[in-house]
């Protein structure tokens, strides 16, 4: 794709310091939904624009952003996806080149961050004399590393030469790999990032303010001494050896940036920086954390497959069938951001209690931690309501139900919603495993049911998997999406299959897990047989997160479906039954272990590990046969919003090619 | 209830932005209510010591109260400048006198006890809101014939002046003009203190508004070339009247005993006020009965006024009044920074700028006990009020 280019805006203002500022304003023209990024062009504006500011001697030269946004680093789009080392090294060194200007700059250089500023938007500000934030700053990181690259235009360096060591590396490497966390204004103030806050209403005007009174002298800038004692190593040893118990080594950007930090501590070593962007910027992992990337940003928020948005039904009330945990979770997700009526069913007026008064614990909850306002809370409690009539959907636009996972009872259940709601009404099902087609088969109206599979904790897990059965018709499915995007969710959109996506790679591959251990695998090796990937837990951890009665329950559906695929494992029936903790301590339960029947064909890791991407490469390769997702892309989105699988694997499928199984 | 006592007022600070020329000028791409929240921010800012709960009212006012200059702008603006949300705010119209009646209105809220602090000020981006926009005048004006056509436009009321005052030429009014222009050059620097800058953003990227746009350099030979625009072979032109503006204003006021108590500044005391109606189609002439009923209710007359700042809508309607009370056309007492005609007259804002410039002019002039800040409004009439100047050697703390 062609360069957006942020353009950079100088002009001279005055400041009363008897010659003016050069201020220099970074906007690609567009409003602040397209956000200031730099590409090749946009780092050579910014050049020239420093110089042309130096060449008119000004009081100081300050950069900003246009509207509520800094610049959010280096233009993607305008990324080559298999660069050469020479690519990447002058990529590398075009940054480096354009912001070297601010800081050897012998004019006062300041960085006005008005708004949100990643990467190379914040490293920017880094090469800058002096920074101030606004308080309205909506999201300040430094990524890279979630990306498989480092900070590569100067942050490496900069950063933890100006805050210190322990502040850079939560910056560089560990918020990134956190969900990519942000920092807070407040925070990237009070770790010694910027040197000055300034609220959102006047934020300008008090940042050129205080500039002028920097350079005049008026004001003095004091930064504490960054402690360069023996304690920057340690610090540093201490979180290589975290990450080496999270990742096992699988990340090696973040592995590289903890290198390039414990060399800052002599002084910013730029070219090491350069040389090691360069390294990552070819390495497969940059490749896949770029692609996991732009599923993220783009595909997540424009699902495809889709019916048109302007198909979709509007939502006025929300019936969920059901008060038990699950329903309640829904209920209450519903609740917070659709913000209607929502009424919860149930058997009897105890489950009914039960299950509001867990909507309500939540909500107080919520107010507790400030994270709804009082008002807002009541609003809330006001919308839920609980019933043991059905009656109560009578003028509802969608019933959810999340009863028993069992076919009869949902179809029991929808005959009687049926008659009750109007002909149009969206019935969407929580299911995890049944088929959608078939419990709508017998309805009057099969076409309004879809299937909306939320994972547990609803509230946290962003995965919607949205259920098209046969006769789902458009308007339904359009709700479904409607819905799941006010919820705040990455929705993608599933054939009625068994387990649908991430569960069936859920299951198949811990299945060969089980197998192995089956045949006679010391449990101990199985579990850590896929550590080199750098998932979130082991196999040990995952079946003690879903639970064993889950895992067996979801085993046992996909083995009725695929029994070639998906064997029964006795020893998964073993650990369901005992009712023993998994795991002790984080460690697999002996006590569970000693139970354990096993063959006498013990697999290597690395046997095991080749047996489950084997696993793992036919079981996809047969869901993109049977077309129960429209593309590649979409498993690898279920497997990162569903499964925390990694963006350096770029969910799975760029993994798998790149080591030959698919 | 226990007698009531009334409590002196006190100027305590006042701001106002740079003005603008509208239509393409410093605003065209910054919102009026913007502006007033960078006012009254500054004034938070340069008195820190008062607690922004303690403020009991925020009194805005703009003569077209559309957009970005409706929706209660008072409160709106408090709001958006961060004040707690128990600081309640109104919006006011009085047209060109709003931010005059904006002060008198919360001074008089003041001396009866109803608040402590307040905010009072004005807005108008005549670039955004063009004078008229909306309005819709009832029909039997024209038919009843309660004004002449001319009375709603008001460059024709300052030529019916000329008409009714034909002594007061076309050259007396652009040689005051002149004057204001060169008076106002002169006395920039009085003026920059009080001047707020403000950051505005267009598609050249970010600028930052610090100086008056509006005043030019002129001469009488440049000034009797222009076009009188309001009628053919008429008197009134560009140069001789106020330009189409764009800018806010506000300040501070307290009762005396809240001011020292919060160690606020007094800056000026207010004395008196009045506004008075006159025919519509001679608006400019509104000055007159509304300063001769401030001085009566002072107990004062026009010979106690050591300095005067008087709205220059238009260089004859100040004519006008100079000419009524017997003070010379150049009298050193009278705008003696320029005005209008060099500043720019944001309509509803401008009465707080002549309060901020005459409470500096205060300051300088140690000997002058009373002042005078008065204008002309639309639809015929006219605003005064009166302050006394806390630093004359005999003031009565």
């Amino acid at each position: 794709m062609s360069e957006l280019v942020t353009a950079s805006k100088l002009r001279f203002v005055n400041v009363g310091l008897g010659k003016p500022a050069a201020l220099i304003t970074l906007d690609n023209g567009f409003d602040h939904t397209k956000p200031n990024t730099f590409g090749p062009a946009g780092l050579s504006s910014l050049a020239s624009a420093v110089d042309e500011a130096l060449a008119a001697e000004p009081a100081f030269i300050a950069v900003t952003g246009k509207p509520y946004i800094f610049c959010v680093g280096f233009d993607l789009t305008t990324f080559n996806e298999t660069p050469t080392r020479e690519q990447a090294l002058e990529l590398g060194r075009m940054g480096h080149r354009a912001f070297a200007r601010l800081r050897e700059s012998t004019v006062p250089t300041f960085a006005f961050v008005n708004g949100a500023a990643m990467g190379g938007g914040l490293e920017v500000a880094l090469h800058c004399h002096y920074r101030t934030v606004s308080g309205g700053a909506a999201a300040l990181a430094l990524p890279e590393v979630l990306l498989g690259l480092i900070p590569g235009w100067g942050g490496s360096q900069l950063l933890p030469n100006l805050v210190g060591i322990l502040p850079a590396i939560q910056v560089i490497v560990q918020n990134p790999l956190m969900q990519n966390k942000m920092l807070r204004p407040k925070q990237a103030l009070e770790m010694g990032m910027f040197d000055k806050l300034f609220e959102p209403a006047d934020f300008l005007e008090s940042s050129l303010g205080w500039a002028a009174s920097v350079v005049s002298g008026q004001t003095a800038v004091d930064r504490p001494e960054v402690d360069r004692s023996e304690m920057w190593d340690a610090i540093l040893g201490f979180a290589r050896a975290e990450l080496d118990k999270r990742v096992h080594g699988a990340i090696p950007s973040a592995n590289k940036a903890l290198e390039l930090l414990a060399l800052a501590k002599e002084g910013p070593n730029f070219e090491a920086e350069i040389e090691a962007l360069a390294d990552l910027a070819v390495s497969p992992e940059a490749r896949n954390g770029l692609y996991a990337f732009d599923l993220v940003q783009r595909r997540a928020k424009k699902p495809v497959g889709a019916p048109s948005p302007g198909l979709a039904a509007e939502v006025t009330k929300v019936g969920i069938v059901g008060a038990g945990l699950m329903a309640a979770q829904i209920g209450l997700l519903f609740l917070r951001k659709l913000e209607v009526p929502v009424v919860l069913t149930d058997l009897d007026q105890e489950r009914v209690d039960k299950g509001l008064s867990y909507v309500h614990a939540e909500i107080d909850k919520l107010v507790s931690k400030k994270r709804l306002s009082a008002g807002k809370a009541a609003k809330l409690r006001r919308l839920v309501s609980g019933s043991v009539s059905k009656d109560a959907f009578a003028d509802a636009e969608l019933v959810i139900e999340a009863v028993f996972e069992e076919m009869s009872v949902k179809k029991r259940v929808w005959a009687e919603v049926e008659e009750i709601v109007s002909p149009e009404c969206i019935l969407a099902t929580n299911t995890s495993s049944l088929s959608i087609t078939e419990m709508a088969a017998d309805l009057k109206h099969p076409s309004r049911v879809v299937g909306l599979h939320f994972f547990n904790p609803v509230a946290v897990m962003p995965l919607l998997e949205i259920v098209r059965g046969e006769r789902t018709d458009d308007v339904a499915l359009a709700t479904a999406f409607a819905v799941g995007k006010k919820l705040g969710k990455s929705c993608v959109l599933v054939k009625d299959a068994p387990a649908f996506v991430a569960n069936r790679i859920f299951a198949r591959f811990l299945g060969t897990i089980w197998q192995s251990v089956d045949e006679g695998t010391p449990f101990d090796v199985a579990d850590r047989a896929l550590d080199p990937l750098g998932l979130p837990m082991r196999p040990s951890a995952f079946l003690s997160l879903v639970g064993a009665g889950v895992a067996a329950h979801v085993g046992a559906i996909m083995h009725d479906a695929y029994p070639d695929r998906f064997p029964l494992s006795p020893n998964m029936s073993i650990i369901a039954k005992s009712g023993l903790p998994i795991l002790v301590d984080d460690e697999p339960n002996p006590a569970l272990i000693e139970q354990l029947q096993q063959g006498d064909r013990p697999l290597t890791e690395e046997q095991v590990r080749d047996r489950a991407l084997k696993a793992l490469a036919e079981e996809i390769t047969i869901m993109l046969q049977e077309g129960v997702v429209a593309e590649a892309a979409d498993i690898d989105l279920c497997m990162i919003v569903g499964g925390g699988w990694p963006f350096h694997l770029g969910g799975i499928t760029p993994y798998l090619k790149q080591h030959g199984y698919l | 209830m226990s007698t009531r006592q009334i409590r002196n007022v006190a100027f305590v600070d006042g701001v106002r932005t740079p003005f603008g020329k509208a239509n393409g000028g410093l605003y065209k791409d910054t919102r009026a209510d913007d502006m007033v929240v960078r006012c009254i921010r500054e004034l938070l800012r340069r008195n820190p010591q008062l607690p922004p709960s303690r403020i009991d009212e925020v009194a805005i006012a703009a003569t077209t109260q559309i957009g970005d200059q409706g929706l209660t702008i008072g409160r709106t603006a408090a709001l958006l400048a961060g004040l707690p949300n128990t600081v309640p705010g109104y919006a006011i119209d009085r047209m060109c006198a709003g931010a005059m009646t904006a002060v008198t209105t919360v001074s008089a809220s003041i001396a009866i006890g109803a608040y402590d602090v307040a905010i009072a000020g004005g807005v108008e981006h005549m670039g955004r809101h063009p004078m008229g926009e909306g309005v819709d005048p009832n029909p039997r004006f024209l038919a009843e014939r309660l004004v002449d056509q001319s009375a709603l436009v008001m460059g024709s009321t300052a030529e019916n002046l000329h008409d009714r005052l034909p002594h007061l030429t076309k050259e007396r009014a652009d040689a005051f003009a002149l004057a204001s222009q060169e008076k106002y050059a002169k006395a920039v620097a009085h003026l920059e203190p009080d001047l707020v800058p403000v950051a505005g953003f267009s598609s050249e990227g970010w600028g930052l508004a610090t100086a008056d746009e509006a005043p030019r350099e002129t001469s009488m030979e440049k000034l009797a070339t222009l076009k009188t625009p309001f009628r053919p072979h008429g008197r009134v032109t560009a140069g001789n009247a106020a330009g189409l503006n764009d800018g806010a204003t506000a300040c501070l006021l307290a009762s005396e005993e809240v001011a020292a108590s919060l160690e606020l500044p007094i800056a000026m005391r207010l004395v008196s006020y009045g506004f008075a109606g006159v025919e519509p189609e001679v608006m400019g002439v509104g000055p007159i009965p509304s300063t001769e009923k401030a001085l009566r209710l002072a107990g004062l007359s026009i010979e106690d006024i050591g300095l005067f700042e008087l709205n220059e809508a238009f260089a004859v309607q100040v004519l006008a009044f100079l000419d009524h009370f017997g003070i010379a056309d150049d009298d050193p007492r009278v705008n003696p920074w320029g005005g209008a005609i060099a500043v720019g007259h944001p309509l509803a804002s401008s009465g707080v700028r002549l309060m901020t410039q005459l409470a500096r002019q205060f300051a300088l002039n140690r000997g002058v006990r009373y002042g005078l800040t008065a204008m002309c409004v639309g639809i015929g009439m006219g605003g005064s009020v009166i302050w006394e100047n806390p630093n004359w050697e005999g003031f009565d703390v």
